[in-house]
């Protein structure tokens, strides 16, 4: 069943989620069977490893590492957990809703997969407030799993049991960051949390935690029932599998496309979406979501993966790009950016909560006629001070990659704020 | 003590050895370094959350970029590089203070906190002196958050200081953050008096001015016009060391000394805020003599009140009655003024047993009575009784702390630093150590128990021999226990047997003998195998084990006396009315011996009686001496010169013993050769001499009680007096009523003020401390007079009471205590005043419907013959058969000393 759209694969057009009857029909927890009836908990977290699965989250952390840093259960007893990052709220993503919304019995497949790898006896989707019908499709799917037999007591027979939730939250930004998330899940505020030690150490309520991008998880049956090496071969350019790539801004087809790891960006953007709309130039695209800084028309060629446009000064991110026009003031572009931003800062560090308002007034005094010559300088010195190691978690230095590199991309649209005034593209002279 | 393993690290280029056990901030801040801070606290270590404390890290000595890093969160390692001056850890500090000013108001001149803000120190520090924000500042609402606090949320730094403390520190629940963003608010749901008994403790922790003290608010000044002194609290029996303030007359604050192992960074509410009876409008000023055939009294010299006094004591003899609330010093004048044979101390007959029995057992064990630091890292407790919130509110705090060290474990185990609070309180999660709390009525450490049991006070004594019994011999020796108690018995037991550090926690609050004596039969059998167990007994006064090493003989015998007539003359020592126990002899002496004088702060049904009033000090208008609950003698110096003719009781006393025994026999020129001379009189209190020997200080190089920034010194009085007046004269302590005085840090029981170059605020206090947290530099002050008796430990004994049975009719009467409203003096604060419940009777809800009453009902009660009509408190924590009454409430004072009372339905 090995398909070049394996992760999308079955979802109706029509926009219903693939039942469990179909899910089964296409070798749906066919994986799970096999994990249980046949391999160890070690030789599934091998086979991850193998297939050099990466986070889709944003990091690209090494999936089978992770799970490999949970310390092994040796008999002791105590809680683990994991948990499916559903709260997708990267201004610009919209992936993780289609997996979720189109085919949630591969999510519990992949989570319970992971559940059986780390021997943990609980799992808990934590879903954004605002994907409501992801949240009831997957409940009901929870459901359906329970009576079939793939979650709860005694999975397919065995003495492997994991008690499922799915979780709607209220919803932040924070909530995204996987350490917010657990405060969040365990009923705090969504704060960051200090490491070490990280979650697959002391996570959800101090115990073992793994914690994943829901594509992440979706992942994983594909890969127990194909193989790591037919994973790692699905990629173009070196990293494995495939992506949900995205792309919104004023394309043609703005969209998801789940295409093999390392495809060109110039093919995402032009072939899949369509192309820039009539009468329009890409001046830049933010390539992995808001929080990824900006790249250019001469980096349109390279392969999108995390490598390369590591390389290239940005991040793949979710993997989901926006794309700025040359007819978007890009000043208004980061000062709507930046409100976001310091509108979802929780409030615990200093130059995150105190910095990215001022940052944020800033920007909206320029794009209002009232900037001034020294606030290029304000906004250069945030980008510095807000940047990794300075804040306490990542969301300020997110908030300023893109700022930074629009202050180096786009100057002089900064400068003519300035000097006019005013914005040049809401006000025309 | 472990020798702390040592590492080197560089700091701007100078190497430094320096324990790895601390984090790096810690650890340059001991190495004398300015390194700015917010969020982190010594007591509440380190969340990462504020990002001033930033450096620049080094990977070698090659390395020119570095890295910025916070140093609160950086442990320390070998070979440690790091930069304070790095000109990019200097921008992003200063930064840190300009991302904190743009919220925060420029209202410096105006705000309470402004001169002792650690805000504007650290501001200074980093520099930050130019604003370039220019946008708005956003505001908040206030709330009214009780007598006790002022909140002003606009000057929030948001360091989340305030609600670590509160709720992870002291376990309080009606405070909190929320909101988010630069939004977050820290205050409660609805505006409303603090609950938590430690919340004074916000305006210390705060780094600026949200929470400040509201009672220092109504007579407001600046901390660099306070006149301070190292003093001790005189409201509970823990002897928490104090900073009380005063100018003009007035005391306007208590602040927290710390001591390493007392109190620590923090004191309780009452302790903090009851400091109003100093200030009170009944304040007794001077003597005042009961004019022969009129029934008032009117105002004399002092002179004429010691002629008057002397003239009675050569008329007849005179008993003396010391007080548990006065100094040794004071104590010791009058048994000297009346000769030990006639002195007997104010505490009621049962009492005094316990108080003997607690001096017989407070040595037991190998380990000795444990200091509250030592209590805050037992790893297993079992509270016997003692509802330790209400009689000792500081203990529960310590409490509180001890139950997350077997928890702990999990943390080290991962490698957590113990500095690293929030990762240490996820790893921990909700688990806690082992804690058992036996009382008679629910307490507020329940809800972190392990096990709780309600029960009799006798039937609590069981439980504890009981346990004793299984650590002795294995088995089980009480067969007829009450499933309630018997359930606590196997778990505490065994809990106690695995403790490394296995604390008993037991006292005079539970008024029963039996349970003081299992308690120290308990850690008998504990230290058997455990020399680590430890013992602590709580005591109801602040100088109640010093009265109690006195060896006088109680109020009992000391009324039947007046009764007899033995006395024409009585000399009392700031008689407490307010217990029951204590007020019906203290009435029969005052009414029966012919001549009373009545040495006291204010008015009252004493000073009524009296035939003579003398004005005695307060412990911020004296000095002396007091021994807390774990026998340690501490000193107190006088904060201030009173008004008017009070002075120190033991002044009055010698003044008169001059007349009466003539000079020679009371030699005394200052409180400390009062102190001598007890030292050398009774052998108990010998090491008080080395005590003074240690605060012994040249005379030309006093301690100024005012600070170098003292203003107004030479104008203040102007409107009175143009010349400068002389400054009172201190012959008597090491200290100056003055702002001149030794530059030099003084010795750790003369510490005055927290002040340091830079450091105005509180904050300054690790500039007196050995190591951050650990003891002040010299040793923590105070002696112990009680030494471990590790195999002579009297007073244990098997013979178990009798298990408690209701009577048909009767009520065993507990006491239940009140952290505002027990005691007598705090009162005298307004605010303490409004959150003392009225009076009112307990009883289980089943009790009530047997009398036929409930909810707001009003019941008879009867004692011993006298009569009181209560309303019904249902309390469905209490044993059946047991009634609970409040103990110091106005209105419950007068009250005979029985125990059972009658009760019935008011008709």
């Amino acid at each position: 069943m090995a398909e070049a759209t394996p992760l999308t694969q079955g979802i109706p057009a029509d926009g219903k989620p693939l039942g469990l009857r179909e899910y089964e029909a296409m070798g749906g927890y066919e994986a799970l069977r096999t994990a249980v009836g046949q391999m160890t908990p070690e030789d599934v977290i091998e086979v991850v490893k193998d297939s050099n699965l990466r986070g889709r989250g944003g990091a690209g952390f090494p999936t089978g590492m992770k799970w490999g840093f949970v310390p092994k259960r040796d008999g002791k007893p105590g809680r683990r957990y994991v948990v499916a990052n559903g709260d997708e709220m990267e201004p610009g993503t919209f992936k993780d809703r289609l997996l979720m919304e189109g085919n949630p019995h591969q999510l519990i497949e992949g989570m319970t997969l992971a559940a059986y790898a780390i021997e943990a006896d609980f799992a808990y989707v934590f879903i954004r407030w605002a994907y409501r019908d992801a949240f009831h499709r997957l409940r009901d799917a929870a459901h359906e799993a329970e009576k079939a037999g793939y979650i709860g007591k005694r999975i397919l027979g065995t003495d492997f049991h994991l008690e499922f939730h799915i979780h709607g939250s209220a919803g932040r930004y924070m909530c995204g960051e996987e350490t917010g998330l657990l405060n969040s899940l365990q009923g705090g505020r969504a704060n960051p949390r200090s490491k070490p030690p990280f979650p697959p150490v002391a996570g959800l309520y101090g115990k073992p935690t793994v914690i994943q991008n829901i594509e992440t998880l979706c992942n994983v049956p594909q890969i127990i029932s194909n193989g790591a090496e037919w994973f790692r071969n699905l990629g173009l350019a070196g990293d494995a599998g495939t992506k949900l790539y995205g792309v919104s801004g004023k394309v043609n087809r703005p969209g998801i496309f789940e295409l093999p790891m390392g495809t060109p960006i110039r093919e995402i953007i032009e072939e899949h979406a369509g192309g820039m709309r009539d009468g329009l130039r890409l001046r830049g695209f933010l390539p992995g979501g808001a929080s990824t800084p900006f790249l250019l028309d001469e980096h349109l060629d390279l392969p999108m993966d995390f490598n390369h446009i590591a390389e290239a000064g940005s991040r793949l991110g979710t993997g989901t790009m926006i794309i700025l026009d040359d007819r978007t003031c890009p000043v208004g572009m980061l000062a709507n950016m930046e409100h976001f931003y310091a509108q979802e800062s929780c409030g615990w560090c200093t130059p995150c909560r105190d910095g990215l308002p001022w940052v944020e007034k800033t920007l909206h005094a320029m794009e209002t006629g009232a900037g001034k010559d020294e606030d290029l300088e304000i906004l250069e010195l945030h980008c510095k001070l807000l940047g990794p190691g300075y804040t306490f978690c990542a969301l300020a230095p997110g908030a300023v990659d893109p700022l930074a590199s629009a202050l180096r991309f786009f100057r002089e649209d900064f400068e003519a704020h300035i000097s006019e005034r005013r914005c040049p593209w809401r006000n025309p002279s | 003590m472990e020798k702390p393993v040592l590492k080197k690290i560089w700091v701007d280029g100078r190497t430094h050895e320096v324990p790895e056990s601390n984090n790096l901030l810690q650890t340059v801040l001991d190495l004398g370094y300015d390194l700015p801070y917010f969020c982190w606290h010594p007591a509440l270590g380190s969340v990462g959350a504020c990002r001033q404390c930033a450096v620049k890290q080094f990977r070698d000595a090659d390395d020119r970029d570095g890295m910025i890093i916070m140093a609160c969160m950086t442990p320390v390692s070998d070979g440690l590089r790091i930069s304070i001056d790095d000109p990019e850890a200097v921008a992003f500090r200063a930064s840190v203070i300009g991302w904190l000013m743009t919220n925060h108001p420029h209202d410096c001149p105006i705000c309470d906190e402004g001169g002792e803000c650690h805000l504007q120190d650290m501001t200074v520090m980093t520099g930050h002196n130019q604003r370039t924000y220019r946008f708005n500042k956003r505001t908040f609402r206030n709330q009214n958050l009780g007598p006790f606090l002022n909140h002003e949320m606009n000057r929030c730094i948001q360091c989340y200081r305030c609600v670590r403390f509160y709720r992870d520190y002291a376990g309080g629940k009606d405070f909190n953050v929320f909101g988010s963003r630069n939004r977050t608010y820290f205050g409660r749901v609805k505006d409303g008096t603090l609950e938590s008994p430690f919340s004074g403790n916000l305006a210390e922790i705060c780094p600026t001015g949200v929470f400040t003290d509201k009672t220092e608010k109504a007579h407001y000044t600046r901390k660099w016009d306070l006149q301070t002194a190292p003093s001790l609290c005189t409201l509970c029996g823990l002897g928490c060391n104090t900073l009380p303030g005063e100018r003009l007359g007035t005391l306007r604050r208590i602040r927290n000394r710390y001591h390493g192992e007392i109190n620590r960074y923090f004191l309780c509410d009452r302790g903090r805020f009851g400091y109003e009876f100093v200030n009170s409008p009944r304040r007794i000023r001077h003597p005042a003599l009961r004019q022969p055939g009129s029934p008032g009294s009117a105002i004399v010299s002092a002179e004429q009140a010691i002629d008057h006094a002397a003239g009675l004591l050569a008329g007849g003899a005179t008993i003396g009655i010391g007080s548990p609330t006065a100094s040794l010093e004071a104590n010791h004048a009058l048994r000297t003024l009346v000769g030990a044979e006639n002195f007997f101390v104010g505490i009621g007959g049962s009492e005094a047993e316990l108080l003997r029995t607690v001096l017989a057992t407070l040595g037991a064990g190998p380990a000795g009575p444990p200091s509250l630091r030592e209590i805050e890292r037992a790893d297993a407790v079992l509270i016997l009784g003692e509802d330790l919130t209400n009689t000792a509110p500081l203990l529960d705090l310590a409490v509180r702390q001890s139950v997350l060290n077997v928890p702990l474990d999990h943390a080290r185990a991962l490698d957590v630093p113990h500095w690293n609070d929030a990762v240490n309180r996820l790893v921990i999660n909700n688990e806690r150590g082992p804690l058992f709390v036996a009382t008679p009525a629910p307490t507020s450490l329940d809800e972190l128990a392990s096990g709780v049991c309600r029960a009799a006070p006798q039937d609590i004594a069981h439980l504890g021999f009981a346990i004793a019994a299984i650590v002795g011999s294995g088995a089980p020796a009480l067969g007829d226990l009450p499933d309630a108690i018997a359930r606590l018995v196997g778990p505490a037991a065994e809990a106690l047997r695995n403790s490394k550090t296995p604390l008993i926690i037991a006292g005079m609050g539970s008024g029963d003998l039996a349970t003081i004596r299992a308690a120290a039969t308990l850690v008998r059998e504990l230290a058997n195998t455990n020399p680590a167990a430890a013992l602590c007994l709580v005591v109801p006064d602040c100088n109640s084990v010093g009265v109690g090493l006195l060896g006088a003989p109680d109020l009992s015998h000391a009324a039947a006396a007046a009764a007899r007539g033995e006395f024409t003359n009585a000399i009392v020592l700031e008689p407490d009315l307010s217990r029951r126990g204590r007020s019906e002899a203290l009435s029969t002496i005052l009414d029966t011996v012919p001549h009373v004088v009545v040495l006291d702060h204010l008015e009252g049904p004493a000073t009524d009686r009296a035939e003579l009033v003398l004005p005695a000090a307060t412990f911020a208008e004296s000095g002396g001496t007091m021994v807390n609950n774990e026998g340690r003698a501490q000193r107190f110096f006088q904060v201030f010169v009173p008004e008017g003719e009070v002075r120190a009781s033991w002044r009055w006393l010698q003044q008169i013993g001059e007349r009466v025994l003539g000079p020679d026999s009371v030699p005394w020129d200052g409180s400390d050769d009062v102190a001598k001379g007890l030292a050398e009189a009774i052998p108990v209190f010998g090491p008080i001499a080395d005590l003074m020997s240690t605060l012994t200080h040249e005379p030309r190089r006093r301690v100024p009680r005012q600070s170098h920034r003292v203003t107004g010194r030479t104008s203040v009085n102007a409107h009175l007096q143009i010349r400068e007046p002389r400054p009172p004269d201190d012959g008597e302590s090491p200290l100056a009523f003055s702002m001149e005085g030794s530059p030099l840090p003084p010795p750790a029981g003369l510490i005055t003020r927290y002040w340091s170059p830079g450091w105005n605020s509180v904050q300054a206090l690790s500039r007196f401390q050995e190591e951050i947290g650990g003891a002040l530099r010299g040793g923590d002050p105070g002696v112990r007079l009680i030494e471990p008796r590790p195999s002579d430990v009297a007073s244990t004994s098997h013979d178990e009471p009798t298990r408690f049975t209701p009577r048909s009719g009767e009520w065993l009467l507990v006491s239940l205590y009140h952290l505002f409203g027990s005691e007598r003096l705090s009162l005298e604060t307004p605010g303490v005043a409004e959150q003392a419940p009225a009076p009112y009777v307990a009883l289980n809800p089943d009790d009530g419907d047997r009398l036929g009453v409930g909810p707001g009902d009003t019941l008879v009660v009867e004692i011993e013959g006298r009569t009181l009509e209560l309303p019904l408190e249902p309390e469905p924590g209490l044993p059946r058969g047991c009634a609970g009454l409040p103990e110091g409430l106005p209105g419950l004072r007068d009250l005979p000393a029985g125990r059972w009372a009658r009760l019935r339905r008011l008709p």
